[in-house]
């Protein structure tokens, strides 16, 4: 619940200018971009995901570093399973996170 | 040696340890407390401790949602829910954290319609999937996860999604620094600040902290280097008998917070009087409710709530452990009685909690940094 995910920032939707399709290694989901109204993010931005919210935009190598970071702390599969499962999503219809990204 | 080639910047952690001996009085034991269960866990998997000389202690504190959330407030969440036409959904962290009649997933098992939801959002989406049931959300946690609840119910309201409710155990991390700050039996040197929490609230909410309770604070990230980093920037402040707060973590935490966020809370929520804590008791002005112009989608403002007040197990020590007056392995039930896989406490529960910590890493002895990097 407290992990901080970093996404990039794919597409924004059409319809809805605060949701966008993140990219987390490889997984692509939706997350809410409504605390990021007042500077929203472009694709290609980095940000840092909060249970399914965007809240802070990060450098790229900065994300890179924090997936580092959840890989050490043994919480890299957590993180993924969180992203897999927002938009209550389940795991057949999308593509497991690239091998060896989470080892 | 697996963590050490993964390690940014070894070296800089060798510097970071000397420049810590360096600067810490050797005729001086130093009390630092981590604030968030987020850097609680990397000390422990890490083995940060094993870089700081024995003076330099580090006191874990009460940043882990799951843990200082009392049991009364899970019994009146599950009570609440326990009917056919209800929905009680939560963050996965929650599922098994005990209840006095059973956690989550065990009234699940016992045929209530229970879901894990990773988002709020998510929670509203089943509410519009499942038109005929109400769906409560359970919510919990501190300023990280508040805002993401602020929003759901800003969009349930403009939606106007009727079977959707939220019962809100947020809490605000400032009180409770300030519950630890006026407890007799502490006594702190300085603060390690939460890096996630910060993003939101910024780092002047702190200023009180090091201007009037004279204690320095060093918002941290949660890698190794950061967080031994914030330990050399502690030490210096109080070698140069200072106390201000510094940002160690700027590449994430901007210094006003992000008030797209904190709009959104001063939307929703307000501060209740008074809340209860795990093991610091009630603390005013301590937790966040719903407005009463929110009331259509706040839980206990919709539906009667018990108002359970459960005392802990009174073998399992949670509340000295929380308070770091006991460490984990010093609880009676620890590693017996109480463990990941069966916990009687949450502290057990969470891998915030500083007693899962303990037991995963110090408890099960693994390779650390320290220890790796010696060899």
């Amino acid at each position: 619940m407290c992990l901080a995910i970093p996404g990039k920032i794919i597409e924004i939707d059409s319809h809805n200018a605060l949701q966008a399709v993140v990219d987390v290694v490889g997984v692509r989901r939706t997350v809410d971009l409504g605390l990021l109204q007042d500077a929203p993010p472009i694709p290609g931005d980095w940000v840092l995901i909060h249970v399914g919210f965007a809240m802070s935009k990060i450098s790229e190598a900065d994300a890179a570093d924090q997936m580092q970071t959840l890989r050490m702390l043994g919480e890299a599969q957590a993180a993924m399973e969180e992203v897999r499962g927002y938009g209550l999503e389940d795991d057949e219809e999308h593509p497991q996170p690239r091998p060896g990204l989470l080892q | 040696m697996k963590f050490v080639d993964e390690f940014r910047a070894p070296e800089l952690i060798s510097k970071a340890g000397e420049e810590i001996r360096r600067l810490a009085d050797p005729n001086r034991h130093y009390r630092i407390m981590e604030v968030c269960g987020g850097h609680t866990h990397a000390i422990y998997r890490f083995g940060l401790k094993d870089l700081l000389p024995d003076n330099v202690e580090l006191i874990h504190g009460p940043g882990c949602p799951v843990c200082v959330l009392p049991m009364g407030r899970i019994d009146d969440g599950l009570s609440l829910a326990d009917r056919p036409d209800f929905i009680f959904a939560a963050f996965g962290d929650m599922m098994r954290v005990p209840g006095t009649h059973g956690s989550p997933l065990e009234y699940k098992a016992r045929g209530m319609d229970v879901r894990i939801v990773y988002s709020p959002a998510d929670a509203l989406k089943l509410a519009r999937n499942n038109p005929e049931k109400h769906v409560m959300f359970f919510a919990i946690g501190f300023e990280t996860t508040a805002p993401s609840t602020a929003l759901t119910l800003v969009r349930a309201k403009a939606e106007g999604l009727r079977n959707f409710s939220v019962f809100c155990n947020h809490v605000t991390i400032i009180p409770a620094i300030r519950a630890i700050l006026d407890s007799p039996d502490m006594r702190l040197d300085g603060f390690v600040g939460p890096g996630h929490v910060s993003t939101v609230i910024g780092c002047r909410p702190y200023d009180w902290i090091a201007k009037d309770a004279g204690k320095p604070v060093v918002v941290s990230g949660f890698e190794p280097l950061d967080i031994l980093q914030s330990v050399v920037m502690l030490l210096r402040q109080l070698k140069n008998r200072e106390s201000k707060v510094e940002n160690q973590y700027k590449r994430v935490v901007p210094w006003e917070g992000n008030s797209a966020a904190l709009r959104a809370m001063a939307e929703t929520f307000e501060l209740r009087p008074y809340f209860e804590w795990r093991g610091l008791g009630f603390i005013s002005q301590s937790a966040l409710k719903i407005r009463s112009s929110y009331a259509q989608w706040d839980s206990e403002q919709r539906f009667t709530v018990p108002g359970v007040r459960v005392t802990d197990p009174k073998a399992a020590q949670c509340g000295e452990v929380l308070k770091g007056v006991l460490k984990p392995e010093q609880c009676k039930l620890f590693g017996r009685e109480c463990t990941p896989e069966q916990p009687v406490g949450a502290l057990m529960v969470s891998s915030e909690g500083s007693c899962a910590a303990y037991y995963n890493y110090e408890h099960r002895k693994p390779v650390t940094i320290a220890s790796a990097m010696a060899n």
